[in-house]
Order: structure tokens, then C-alpha cells, then sequence
């Protein structure tokens, strides 16, 4: 009982002393390669420069890893001042049932309606008109890197779109080179297929699929079309047996591999490198075939807490995050666009240039973030993890599969 | 009046059942209420959050039709019967062996103990480095001369879940031996004498006489590596975390999964409850035999 008392004394002082600083915020996030830790750098500065401190709660793994322990802090009650999540329905419920904090008022002020571009990104985090969550870059995963000293070594051109770089796999084999490094990790499996579909199958068929949730159109010559495409980024991909995206990225790098499918945060390992576009590496927007890349990207949300100071600080971090100066410093550094189309990054390089124009040409795609249930999202990553390392099952099999989650998906 | 002055059965032996008090309402709460909870919930559409949304059978259909599920429940059969069987046999003959009254027993004892003070997490992480063919077995013989040897179950899918067995029976069979020992050294000496008398070979005396009279120890290490199968989970993550593929996933990374990756409660319990009565069905007839039989003969 004694224990217990002063166990209890113990809690009540440590609650009692947050309370006095109630400006430091732990911030929860899943951002700890060197290019992504250096941009969150830039966040942490800015906040503990208006006089609050970041407490840094980083979470080593993916996305997949992290969640969990995020969601499960908040719904067990023990929440964080703030934590990274994908927007999009990742934090749906949570929201719904109150968890979390509406900025609204902060949005209002400061009009974050007119200055986030594409405004999709904004709506993505309102819910019955309130917004939650802070927008903070735009990430698009449909990107193939090259490496120029690869093509070098084997002798051939550097492709300019996905057929002269599946054309082009024989000669870099040959020349002892993995064709494609992929990452053994189930998300990059699924970011790969999502990247196809977009590059290989068109905008159409992947909005019908991934928005309209349409069991036909996955069914449709055209899918199976991407299918294919998928059996053959496969057999290029034989060889490449690291597990981590930024890895895989390194073999890229070293010219130990000729491309690698992954989204544009692969620029800041290239530039951790010190590796120049156009020079050392070429990137390709939606595989140099469809130029369309979708706007996903992280926001960061704050889990309601019942302290007045906490909330303040809360909103605090949240109009800091959006403002011009750290979304400039923050997104140089991560590799990603802005959210806000009235900043200046004349620094920025040539395939964040590339990704800037595409944007302001308007070619872009809802991601699939936004469409499916993380439970549907679960299954189709399931299945693809499945083919990807079964050799066994047809790309046809696999669609019949996956027409069947379509058909069932929410 | 004889009647009245007799204690109530109910209150004979108070103290002792106040005591008991908290153990039977956390049995209760947790155990008891938090598996009914489940078991409710696993007919519903719960998502991220439990609701109460009856579907039925709907969870449980969906379940059945999952390559994963079918694929995990394979994985755990293999890996149960597997490690059934040679956690007893190799722990038994590693005992007999430090039976033989030899040198350096304790040293050996240890040693074979050691792996059980890792966790699974370690124990996994040693083995997939252990396993893995640019750097473990396979480079090592290579490196001595074999060039074509070929040895990496970890990235092979019909091999995956031996190598994860290789690894959980490294991290169990030592305290499976020394539980063996100790029932070993149970045996009284003159049974051994009066079987040396009798001239009984030594393996026939182990085999007939001295494994049936360790039957309690048996039970014993039978309950462990049970369990261990069951809730078999960290070791799979570590070393393979389901892969190559889907090939080495398990009924409990199922569930934790659907849990909270994919965040569709539902799914979870409807895995977690079959789990359960998986369990139940072997464990209520084993335990009728075993205490139900014992009470008619007493």
C-alpha cells in the first residue's frame, strides 16, 4: 500500500510537473533514414525557436510498424502531443470518435482553404466540414530511379520509359547487373504495383479501381495487362535480396542495380550521396509513360488532450508546420513538395522541378491511400507479397484474386 | 440444535477464501470475461474500434478463405508436431547422456541451457544471420570448398518454417533436457541396481521401465512446449517476419495483424477465437483422461 502511495505521489508530481511546461510536445514519427531524419530536423528547430520543445519520439521501422504503436498510445490513453500518420483514412476513426484535436479555428485564421495545393490534400483531413490533421508535403510514389553508371557498365542507353527499360534488362544482366532492386518489404511490393497500374494500365483504369472500387475494371484486358507487367518486374527483379527501400535505393546508387520503382523520398538518399540529377541518375515520373503522379503524402495530427496549455501549443505547432519558411526548409531537405503553391524553391533540383510541373500542369491522381480500408489495402498487400514471392502463380491467377477483393473491398 | 451449531460450508475457512478473492475475480475479469468479450465481438463488423455491429458468420467465412490463414495454420501444424517430437526426443537423449555420470556436467548443462536465457527475438535474429546464405552456414562451406553447396531455407518457401523450427528448438530443447535431468535423477537408484541384476539392457531399461515412471515430468514438458507453440509469434517477426512471401506466417501473426495493421478487429478475434478452440478441442479430452479418469479410481 505504501508503494502504491507513492507510486501514486510519484504520477501525480510527474503529471503535476508537465503541467508547468506544458509546452513540451512529444512528437511521434516513423521518419529515421538520413535524408528524412534531417527534414524533421527542420520542424523540431522552428518549434523550439517560438519557445516549445520537441520532444522527439521516432519509431524505427516503416509506416507498417509505427501505426500500430501510435494508434495503440492513443486509444489506450496515453497519447502524444502529435504524431505522423498518411492522411486519408488511416486516422478516420480515430477522429470519429473524438480522439482528435480540431484545428478548425487555426484554419479558419489563417485560410488554409486557399493556400494548400492541391486542395484535395486539405480535404483529406476534414471530416463533417472540421479540419484535424496539418498537410505537410506531397509524396508520389510512381518514380523509377536509373542509374546512369549501370547503363554505362552494360553498354546501353539510359531508358526513357518502362518498355526500353524492360528491353534493356538482358544487356544488364549480362553485365552482371540486377535489373530492378526492390526491398523485400510488403510496401514496396504494393507501391510497385500501384506504380504500374498507373504507368502501364493509365489513369483511367486506376481510378476506376481505386476509387470506384470497380470489380470489372480490374477484371478488364487492361489490368491484365498490368498484371503481366508485374509477372515481368519480377523475374527483372531476381537477384536483389536486400530488404529496406533505402538499400535497395543504395544499389541503385552503386550501380549495383539499373533502376529501382520507388517514390520521390528515394531523392534524398541520392542527395545524401551527393549524386546530381540528370547526371548520376535519372528519375521518371509515372515510368516515363504516363506522367501522372499521385499526391499522397504525411500529415500530422494531435491527439486531443484535455490540458488548455497543451491544445495551445498543439495549434501552435500546427500553424508552424504550414508556414512558408519551414515548409521551404522541410521539404528541400525530404526530398517531397510542398503543400502550398506560393513558396519559392528555386533550389530545388531537377526531378523535384519535374515534380512541380506535373503538379502545376494538374496531372494528378487520388492515391490510393484515400480510396480503400486499411483492412481491403491489407488484403490486396497480402496478395501482391504473395505473387511477388511465389513464382508458382499466374499473373492471370492473381487477377482473378484480386477482382475478388476488389468486389468485396470498402 | 446439533444443526445450528455447525459451521456453514460456505464460511469454513474464511481467511483462505478471502485471499483467494483477487485470483478468482482477475480469473474471472480477465480470463473468463475478456474471452467471452472476444468470442462476441468476433461475430461483428468491428474495425479499427469494437462495435457492435452483428454480421454473423461473415468474419469466420472470410477467414477460411484466406490463403494466409490456411497458409498459417499448415505452418503451426508443422511446426507443432515437429517441435512436439523433437523437443521431447533430443531433450530426453541430451539428459540420458549428462545421466552417465560423465565430466564437466555442469559446464555441459550450462551450455545447453544458455539459448533459453535469450529471448525469441534474439534467439530469431541469431539464426536468420545464422541461416542467411551470403554470410552463415552456406558461405562458410563454401568457403571451405564445396562451391555449390546450398543451404538457405530462410529464402526458400516450402523450407521457411524448418529453419524458424531449427531456431525454436535451439532455444527450447535445453531447458526440456534439464527438466528431463531432474526427472532422471528422480529415478531411485536401486531400481537401476535391480534392473542390472536382472540383466536388462540399458536402453530397455529407459525405454520400459524409467520414461514410464517419468510420466509427471513428461506432462510437464508437454504443457511447455505447447504453450510455446501456440503463442509462437516474436520468433517468426524476428527471423522472417512471414516471408519469403506469405510462406512462414502464423495463426498469432495473423491476429495481430488484422488487429492492428489492418485494423479490422473483427477479422482478429474471429483468427483469435479459433485459435482457442483449436486448443480447447485438444485440451478438454486430454484433461477428462488425465483428472476425470483419476477421480472414479480414487
Amino acid at each position: 500500500m505504501k508503494l502504491f502511495k507513492t507510486l501514486l505521489g510519484c504520477t501525480t508530481a510527474m503529471a503535476m510537473s508537465t503541467a508547468a511546461f506544458a509546452t513540451d510536445l512529444e512528437v511521434t514519427h516513423w521518419w529515421t533514414s538520413g535524408g528524412e531524419a534531417a527534414a524533421v530536423a527542420e520542424f523540431a528547430k522552428a518549434f523550439n525557436e517560438g519557445g516549445d520543445k520537441w520532444v522527439d519520439g521516432a519509431i524505427a521501422g516503416s509506416g507498417g510498424v509505427a501505426r500500430p504503436i501510435i494508434i495503440s498510445r492513443i486509444i489506450g490513453g496515453d497519447p502524444m502531443g502529435a504524431t505522423q500518420l498518411n492522411h486519408g483514412r488511416q486516422a478516420e476513426e480515430l477522429v470519429e470518435a473524438g480522439l482528435m484535436l480540431d484545428l478548425t479555428d487555426v484554419a479558419d485564421a489563417e485560410g488554409w482553404k486557399n493556400l494548400v495545393n492541391p486542395v484535395r490534400l486539405l480535404d483529406s483531413c476534414t471530416l463533417d466540414g472540421k479540419v484535424y490533421c496539418v498537410p505537410v508535403n506531397i509524396h508520389s510514389p510512381q518514380w523509377i530511379w536509373l542509374s546512369h553508371a549501370a547503363y554505362e557498365k552494360a553498354g546501353v542507353a539510359v531508358p526513357s520509359n518502362w518498355d526500353e527499360f524492360v528491353a534493356s534488362a538482358p544487356k544488364l544482366k549480362a553485365a552482371g547487373i540486377v535489373p530492378l532492386a526492390m526491398g523485400q518489404q510488403p510496401w514496396q511490393t504494393q507501391l510497385a504495383f500501384d506504380t504500374l497500374m498507373v504507368a502501364v494500365g493509365g489513369q483511367d483504369l486506376f481510378v476506376k479501381i481505386l476509387n470506384g472500387k470497380d470489380a470489372d475494371a480490374a477484371g478488364s484486358a487492361e489490368a491484365g495487362k498490368v498484371f503481366e507487367a508485374y509477372a515481368n518486374a519480377r523475374a527483372l527483379s531476381d537477384g536483389s535480396n536486400v530488404n529496406d527501400w533505402n538499400q535497395a535505393t543504395n544499389m541503385v546508387i552503386t550501380a549495383k542495380a539499373g533502376g529501382q520503382i520507388m517514390g520521390d523520398w528515394a531523392q534524398g538518399e541520392f542527395q545524401v550521396a551527393k549524386q546530381v540529377a540528370g547526371k548520376d541518375y535519372t528519375c521518371l515520373p509515372g515510368l516515363g509513360v504516363n506522367e501522372i503522379i499521385a499526391t499522397g503524402g504525411d500529415a500530422f495530427y494531435f491527439p486531443k488532450s484535455d490540458d488548455a496549455e497543451v491544445t495551445a501549443a498543439q495549434k501552435r505547432m500546427a500553424s508552424q508546420m504550414i508556414s512558408k519558411s519551414v515548409q521551404v526548409a522541410f521539404n528541400l531537405k525530404k526530398g517531397s513538395l510542398p503543400i502550398r503553391g506560393d513558396v519559392d524553391l528555386t533550389a530545388a533540383n531537377d526531378c523535384m522541378k519535374k515534380g512541380l510541373k506535373i503538379l502545376a500542369a494538374g496531372n494528378i491522381l487520388p492515391d490510393g491511400v484515400n480510396a480503400f480500408s486499411a483492412d481491403t489495402q491489407g488484403q490486396i498487400q497480402d496478395l501482391m507479397v504473395e505473387f511477388w514471392n511465389d513464382k508458382s502463380i499466374t499473373p492471370a491467377d492473381a487477377q482473378k484474386r484480386y477482382v475478388a477483393i476488389i468486389a468485396s473491398a470498402d | 440444535m446439533a444443526t445450528s451449531q455447525r459451521p456453514v460450508q460456505l464460511f469454513r475457512n474464511m481467511s483462505a477464501k478471502i485471499a483467494a478473492i483477487p485470483m478468482v475475480l482477475t480469473a474471472l475479469v480477465i480470463f473468463v470475461g475478456c474471452t467471452i468479450w472476444t468470442i462476441v465481438h468476433s461475430f461483428t463488423k468491428s474495425k479499427l474500434l469494437p462495435s457492435t455491429k452483428w454480421v454473423g458468420f461473415d468474419q469466420y467465412e472470410r477467414l477460411f478463405s484466406q490463403n494466409r490463414w490456411l497458409i498459417s495454420i499448415e505452418n503451426i501444424a508443422i511446426y507443432g508436431i515437429c517441435s512436439l517430437i523433437f523437443s521431447l526426443v533430443i531433450g530426453f537423449l541430451l539428459a540420458a547422456m549428462l545421466d552417465q555420470k560423465i565430466r564437466f556436467e555442469d559446464t555441459f548443462r550450462t551450455i545447453f541451457l544458455y539459448p533459453f536465457a535469450l529471448s525469441f527475438i534474439v534467439t530469431g535474429l541469431v539464426w536468420q544471420w545464422v541461416l542467411n546464405p551470403e554470410f552463415g552456414i552456406q558461405s562458410i562451406v563454401r568457403g571451405l570448398g564445396w562451391e555449390s553447396f546450398v543451404f538457405d531455407p530462410l529464402y526458400d518457401a516450402d523450407l521457411v518454417i524448418y529453419g524458424v523450427l531449427i531456431a525454436g528448438l535451439w532455444q527450447g530443447t535445453g531447458l526440456i533436457m534439464c527438466l528431463m535431468l531432474a526427472g532422471l535423477r528422480g529415478i531411485d537408484e536401486d531400481i537401476w541396481k535391480a534392473a542390472r541384476v536382472d540383466g536388462i539392457p540399458t536402453w530397455k531399461t529407459y525405454l520400459l521401465i524409467v520414461i514410464p515412471m517419468m510420466r509427471p515430468v513428461f506432462i510437464t514438458t508437454l504443457v511447455i512446449i505447447a504453450a510455446g507453440i501456440v503463442k509462437v509469434y516474436d520468433l517468426v517477426v524476428a527471423q522472417t517476419n512471414g516471408g519469403p512471401g506469405i510462406a512462414s506466417e502464423v495463426p498469432a501473426k495473423y491476429v495481430y495483424d488484422y488487429m492492428f495493421q489492418n485494423q479490422n478487429l473483427g477479422q482478429g478475434f474471429a483468427a483469435s477465437t479459433v485459435m482457442l478452440v483449436t486448443v480447447l478441442i485438444i485440451l478438454i479430452p486430454w484433461a477428462y483422461l488425465e483428472f476425470g479418469g483419476k477421480k472414479q479410481h480414487g
